[in-house]
């Protein structure tokens, strides 16, 4: 057993000649909080679906959990959880709703589930709108509920696709209080944000351009690195050199 | 049509509310609303997703009616004027409304065509947008990046010379860099006589417009320039910070002149109770007194207006 989430050897997918991810490397240590950040189109999205288990790489090396990328992707899924900020619950289904089925593809027992289920609503204080639509709460409550039912199957690690963007000021400081909750629970955390405030909430950081990781430290290395007082000025800094038109 | 007297006054809203029903629910989209936007400023409607700026956007675009109040754009009512409005404005919605299985020149040709207009025509007022995607013009709408996407989606609102240009969150997913370049193309435009008016969740946008609405649940919580939203702000905040922020922040909750703390990047912000005197920072934390920002503002007013 290591003590490393994720670890990463010269990862790279190719599409038609096409270096969408360019032999990338690094490690994720278990309750880590990762900042996976770049530029739109410098080969997150494209890098987080070959960790997911849900797209086969070109080459290179990769394990998640512990389970190797090619060999045991249908491991990896089970012991992951994934939201983004595109898809994360059934609009049509209520709260209950969602939690149950959600918990049902993890395989959680019935009984498990109606325990945890209640414990969730009063964490949430959503106990008066379980059994509304998903679809008609405000942004900021579903994405709550949204990160709390992708760690609902306590998964060794959850994978955050720009969880907060839109979100007022103040639900996205609650939704960061909720990542730190998880990770004490020993959850590690991959997120990407645009939010650069957000950057600095990250253990480490990792800033990808063209393909490749650029820079990987802690905020405090990269801004004392760059010379620069906050995240956004090292993001600018180091997305400005990127040559791609996405 | 009758065409209203507005030397000063590009959009007009006065006491404007607009309801929904969601099953047995009623939602109060807007709140009795009232604004104006000058002539040739750029305005930004600054709030989260479900504040109502997507609401007011179809409003004054004319494709949504409302219960109460009055709006104008250019001079004519929304509703009694809403062909001539149509003629006047350039809309870009959030979510991408261009034909995916039309080119990239395919789609300008259209919107030119239909407002009776050519490429050629307008060519110099879009030239700095375009000419970014040109080298794509034969490639699919739908098969473009995001970026290029949202370019596209500019020109083709722009291609008819428009005086008013709504723009609902354009920046909303994009990279910190794209989204700079994309407020240099506003600031161009707004050089150019175009009237803007711009939402964004990214509080840290506000700075660039000449004046904002701060908008949370239907309400307008301020309205003024990013400059006097800042300054006429009367409470004090200090920015902190320690070895171990997560311990620094509950235990900073505690602090008996601290009103709130709340994370702030690489700091926490301690809004400092308005009757307290004396300070005193236990040690080891480092803190000092800060100008206030626009997230600062909208965090208070949101927690003030909560109550």
């Amino acid at each position: 057993m290591t003590n490393k989430a994720i670890i990463v050897e010269k990862l790279s997918k190719t599409f038609n000649g096409f270096k969408a991810v360019d032999e990338i490397s690094f490690e994720v240590g278990r309750g880590e909080i990762f900042g996976f950040l770049g530029a739109n189109g410098a080969g997150k999205t494209t890098a987080m679906k070959m960790l997911c288990g849900l797209s086969m790489p070109s080459s290179g090396k990769a394990t998640v959990a512990g389970f190797d990328i090619y060999q045991e992707n249908e491991s990896i899924k089970k012991n992951i959880g994934y939201m983004s900020q595109k898809f994360s619950l059934y609009e049509d289904l209520t709260i209950r709703e969602n939690i149950r089925f959600y918990a049902g593809i993890y395989g959680i027992r019935p009984d498990i589930i109606k325990t945890k289920t209640v414990q969730l609503l009063t964490q949430l204080s959503l106990e008066k709108e379980a059994d509304q639509l998903v679809g008609q709460l405000p942004l900021g409550w579903k994405q709550k509920l949204a990160f709390s039912v992708a760690i609902f199957h306590d998964p060794q690690i959850v994978f955050l696709d720009e969880p907060t963007g839109g979100v007022d000021p103040i639900t996205r400081r609650d939704f960061w209080n909720m990542i730190y909750d998880a990770t004490a629970k020993g959850i590690t955390v991959f997120v990407t944000t645009h939010y650069m405030d957000e950057a600095e909430y990250c253990d480490r950081v990792s800033i990808m351009v063209d393909g490749q990781i650029d820079a990987l430290d802690t905020p405090g290395n990269l801004k004392r690195l760059y010379q620069a007082e906050s995240m956004d000025q090292v993001f600018l800094q180091i997305a400005r050199k990127a040559k791609r038109t996405e | 049509m009758e065409k209203y007297h507005s030397e000063q006054a590009s959009i007009v809203v006065s006491s404007v509310s607009k309801s929904y029903t969601s099953g047995k629910t009623v939602v109060k989209a807007l709140d009795n609303i009232s604004f104006e936007v000058e002539k040739g400023s750029l305005f930004g409607l600054i709030g989260p997703d479900g504040a109502g700026k997507t609401t007011l956007f179809r409003i004054l675009t004319s494709l949504l009616l409302f219960d109460k109040g009055k709006a104008l754009v250019d001079g004519f009512d929304v509703i009694s004027g809403y062909k001539e409005i149509r003629k006047r404005i350039g809309y870009m919605p959030g979510r991408f409304s261009l034909y995916a299985d039309l080119t990239v020149q395919e789609n300008l040709n259209f919107f030119a065509s239909i407002f009776e207009t050519t490429i050629d025509e307008n060519y110099d007022l879009i030239k700095g947008i375009y000419a970014q995607i040109e080298p794509f013009k034969n490639r699919r709408a739908g098969k473009l990046s995001g970026g290029m996407k949202q370019k596209l989606a500019l020109s083709c609102a722009l291609i008819h010379r428009p005086s008013v240009l709504f723009l609902d969150e354009p920046t909303t997913g994009v990279d910190a860099v794209s989204r700079k370049e994309f407020w240099d193309m506003l600031k161009g435009l707004k050089n150019k006589g175009i009237t803007i008016l711009v939402s964004t969740p990214y509080m840290d946008e506000a700075n660039l417009c000449d004046k904002v609405a701060l908008i949370q649940s239907g309400s307008i919580l301020n309205i003024d320039t990013p400059h006097n939203i800042t300054h006429t702000f009367s409470k004090t905040i200090y920015r902190i910070k320690g070895r171990d922020m997560q311990a620094l922040l509950l235990q900073a909750r505690q602090w008996d002149f601290a009103e709130q703390v709340y994370p702030f990047g690489e700091y926490h912000h301690a809004v400092i109770r308005q009757q307290s005197t004396e300070l005193h920072f236990p040690e080891g934390v480092e803190a000092s007194r800060i100008h206030p920002g626009i997230e600062d503002v909208f965090i208070d007013l949101m927690r003030s207006h909560d109550q």
